[in-house]
């Protein structure tokens, strides 16, 4: 039981780390309709900037404080991804405002490859550690009711409640303010939005800025985990089945999704591996995913789509 | 119909020519509307009549002419900008937020005019939470007078498309515009919807005193409830005035029928 316990939190764990990528995902989509491919490479971009930030922070000012080396580079690297929104709203979105989704999809493709160009030969491409003081040490949990109780890592739980905080901030921010009203009417039609006054380069904007943010804190978790490296653009592709299976459009969808994938993931290779030769981990998201689309193609919280003939 | 005042110009539209590419899609177009009048732009499918709205709306950019609105004359207008100004508008093919309800749909209407920042809203604290509520109020205001009251939970795609027109309209309505563009309201509809919608235009342009500028292919509704009628025909004016002095005119009547020559 305790082992069982063990690997459902493990997979939880590494199943909100997919739901923080997710989440930059459905935020983009939900705002402007469009599918960001680039959301890899932002937090990949995002962390490298923090990452090198705090690396140099003590040499440049000769501070040698840890701490103000990570809140400087954490800040950093906001502004960089305020500018990178900035960019991409001026230069790529607002030449395609009432375009086919397809467009922006091939602008956003376009994106994620400048942008991963751009942020090794700035950073560099070798594997950077990022020392935010996260608490290493694992601790074990119910050791009255099990025996030997159960292993918790504490930096997934710090984690953890870093990404409940941001989930319940976006949502409050979406469903009850103006502009979070104005970014799901942008998101359903440009043309009716302009006509009522909502300024669509603003809310683009505002919308990737958002997404940038959710991208660096992705990737300064993933970062302390693991360490900056190029393969950090490989998670958007695990993201992608989770948006599948939460919902394009769903918020809550991308974390509950992110969370059964990460558990399934696990609990897979862990029971059914020795079954079939393991590896199963690799595969089962995608596979799930497909399971989705065959019988709930809007996943599980997404927007049913209606169309009328 | 007569008995409501009609005041002085509010729009006026001066030589706007429109041109995509090789295509003229309209040449040298004058009219003006005045103050809580409807006024009508008819013509034959392809006549220019929603280009000429997309210059009022700012969605195209003319490339000869201008626009005076309330005395300030652009050369062209910003979307934006024309929201600011109260000029709202509707659409021939419905443009509404499909997955949002009717609510939030026609609260985004009102978006302009909230003013607490967005902490504030997210937290719900004092001014802005009053604030949404005098909003929510005016946009039931609304639901009611478009008697939606059934659906206003309802996302906007479920509704069929009779109603869909209305909230169309309810959004545009949501914006206290002062002028008010709607594209073909009645395109596509039974006559009982028609009936419907005729009231609601006539009402909006009654108790609020909107000024009403209508592009309309049924002519019964053009003639009926029009003050003035503007008749375009291949982007260029055949015909402007009164709705009985246009129906009457040969040009008019050669543009509809044809003519034998």
């Amino acid at each position: 039981m305790a082992f069982f316990l063990e690997t459902l939190i493990g997979g939880l764990m590494a199943g909100m780390l997919y739901s923080l990528v997710a989440l930059g995902f459905v935020l983009i989509y939900k705002a402007s309709g469009v599918f960001n491919f680039a959301q890899g490479a932002m937090v990949l971009f995002a962390a490298l900037a923090m990452a090198r930030f705090a690396e140099w922070f003590p040499g440049w000012t000769g501070i040698a404080n840890p701490v103000l080396a990570n809140i400087a580079a954490f800040v950093f690297a906001g502004v960089l991804m305020f500018i990178v929104a900035w960019l991409v709203e001026r230069l790529v979105l607002r030449h395609l405002v009432n375009q086919e989704g397809a467009t922006l999809l091939m602008a956003t493709l376009g994106i994620a490859y400048f942008l991963e160009g751009l942020g090794q030969s700035m950073f560099g491409s070798d594997i950077y550690p990022i020392e935010i003081g996260m608490p290493k040490d694992p601790v074990f949990l119910f050791d009255k009711v099990f025996p030997g109780g159960i292993l918790v890592n504490q930096e997934d739980v710090v984690a953890a409640g870093v990404a409940a905080a941001l989930v319940i901030a976006l949502t409050v921010f979406f469903q009850k303010t103006k502009t979070g009203r104005a970014l799901r009417a942008v998101a359903d039609d440009h043309q009716a939005a302009q006509s009522i006054g909502i300024p669509l380069g603003r809310i683009w904007v505002i919308v990737w800025c958002v997404a940038g943010a959710v991208a660096l804190v992705a990737g300064m978790i993933w970062g302390s985990k693991l360490g900056v490296q190029f393969s950090l653009t490989t998670i958007a592709l695990r993201a992608l089945p989770v948006v599948i299976l939460g919902g394009l459009t769903s918020v809550p969808g991308a974390i509950i999704g992110g969370l059964i994938i990460g558990v399934g993931e696990k609990l897979s290779e862990v029971y059914l591996g020795p079954y079939v030769g393991g590896g199963i981990e690799i595969w089962f998201a995608y596979v799930l995913a497909l399971v989705f689309l065959l019988f709930r193609p809007q996943g599980l919280f997404g927007e049913k789509i209606i169309d009328r003939v | 119909m007569n008995h409501k005042k009609i005041g002085d110009v509010v729009l006026d539209v001066n030589n706007i020519s429109l041109r995509f590419g090789g295509v003229n899609a309209l040449t040298d177009i004058s009219f003006d509307v005045r103050e809580h009048e409807i006024r009508s732009i008819i013509g034959p499918n392809g006549a220019g009549k929603s280009s000429m709205l997309n210059c009022i709306n700012g969605v195209y950019t003319p490339q000869q002419g201008s626009i005076t609105f309330r005395g300030q004359t652009f050369s062209h207008m910003n979307s934006r900008q024309v929201a600011e100004m109260g000029i709202g508008r509707t659409f021939q093919n419905l443009a509404l937020f499909k997955g949002m309800s009717v609510i939030d749909n026609i609260m985004t209407g009102r978006n302009l005019k909230i003013k607490s920042n967005i902490l504030m809203q997210a937290l719900r604290i004092g001014p802005a939470e009053r604030e949404e509520i005098a909003h929510r109020e005016f946009v039931e205001h609304i639901i009611d007078f478009l008697e939606i009251q059934a659906h206003r939970k309802t996302p906007v795609g479920q509704l069929p498309y009779g109603l869909q027109k209305r909230v169309d309209l309810g959004r545009a309505l949501a914006m206290e515009p002062q002028v008010l563009l709607l594209d073909e309201p009645m395109a596509g509809m039974n006559v009982e919807e028609k009936q419907d919608m005729c009231r609601f235009v006539l009402d909006v342009n009654d108790e609020f005193g909107t000024t009403i500028v209508l592009i309309e292919h049924d002519m019964g509704v053009v003639m009926d409830i029009s003050d003035r009628v503007v008749v375009l025909d291949y982007g260029k004016k055949i015909g402007d005035g009164e709705p009985e002095a246009v129906r009457n005119s040969e040009d008019v009547i050669a543009a509809y029928l044809g003519t034998s020559h």
